[in-house]
């Protein structure tokens, strides 16, 4: 039988990523979804995908907290908190760094996506994630 | 050479997103291709595919055949009980003389990195099927989550190719 590649190990963590963002993930869970230590599963992990995966992390609860945003009239601290995020001030800088905009901002901007085109969670998830280079990093907001 | 009502195909290239449902129709009383019947994907490993496609997730094998004249090319293909006229055709990347090594190397690796596309299935229960396929190993990526198309679930097989499961409400 084929061993596996070793990227499907990396794809592992970044689904528990995209699986479990509501929680507090740390690099050391992540490296073990993945088969490698914690030093050497985040530099892997950036030559596979691009971004190391605590950016990847925080990029996929930001999109979740846009959406939330979009689709609910939760207010913006349940959001931070749902979307796994501790601290409103770091989201709302990382949000708005990310979007351009503030998340009530952002709210009032958008019209639900579904009430123009039925697009699956998967399309969106992929593409309305905010791309890592348009904003600095923020690590408090990032990890856990 | 045969020409096939050219003034609809412009109409049909002009039209926009809203006439969708006109081009649908216009499609089905000008049928030139009649039927989907394989959807192909790529997979790490034909033998570890065909136990994941049948004993993980319930399909059924519908081909199996080997040619030696052609190095031992292996057709195989799977597909949802109950569902005969489409299959799940489970391709092994090719080296030489199809592919290079070095483009072999690349599907494998954007195979592995889950950017080689996916299948979508329905249910008619999605928590059950998502707690049996759970329990059978399936790793998810998304657990059943209500969206207003339904309750859609996300998982992969061993190669990295990506499902979605969804119950219409």
């Amino acid at each position: 039988m084929t061993t596996l590649h070793p990227v499907r190990h990396l794809l592992r963590a970044k689904d528990l990523i995209d699986a479990r963002y509501r929680e507090p993930l740390d690099v050391a869970t992540l490296a073990r979804a993945a088969h490698l230590s914690p030093a050497h599963f985040s530099r892997e992990f950036r030559r596979a995908f691009g971004e190391p995966p605590h950016q990847y992390l925080l990029t996929r609860r930001l999109e979740r907290a846009a959406e939330l945003l979009r689709n609910t009239d939760r207010t913006v601290a349940d959001i931070c908190l749902l979307v796994g995020l501790r601290s409103v001030g770091s989201f709302t800088t990382s949000f708005g760094r990310a979007f351009g905009l503030s998340p009530t901002a952002y709210r009032a901007a958008h019209t639900p996506a579904i009430s123009r085109a039925r697009v699956p969670t998967c399309v969106l998830q992929a593409y309305a994630r905010p791309l890592s280079s348009t904003f600095g990093e923020d690590s408090r907001g990032g990890h856990g | 050479m045969p020409v096939r009502c050219p003034a609809r195909l412009e109409k049909t290239a002009e039209a926009g997103t809203a006439n969708v449902a006109a081009n649908v129709h216009h499609l089905e009383r000008n049928t030139v291709l009649k039927q989907l019947t394989h959807a192909q994907i790529w997979v790490h490993d034909q033998e570890d595919a065909l136990a994941f496609y049948t004993e993980k997730l319930g399909l059924e094998l519908r081909e199996d055949v080997t040619v030696p004249e052609m190095g031992n090319f292996r057709w195989l293909s799977v597909g949802v009980p109950g569902q005969p006229d489409v299959s799940i055709t489970l391709m092994a990347v090719p080296g030489p003389p199809v592919f290079d090594e070095e483009t072999q190397a690349q599907i494998q690796a954007v195979l592995a990195k889950g950017a080689a596309g996916g299948l979508f299935f329905t249910t008619d229960d999605i928590q059950g099927s998502y707690e049996e396929l759970r329990g059978r190993g399936v790793e998810f990526s998304q657990e059943p989550t209500e969206q207003p198309y339904g309750i859609d679930a996300g998982f992969r097989d061993p190669s990295g190719n990506q499902f979605r499961m969804m119950q219409a409400t």
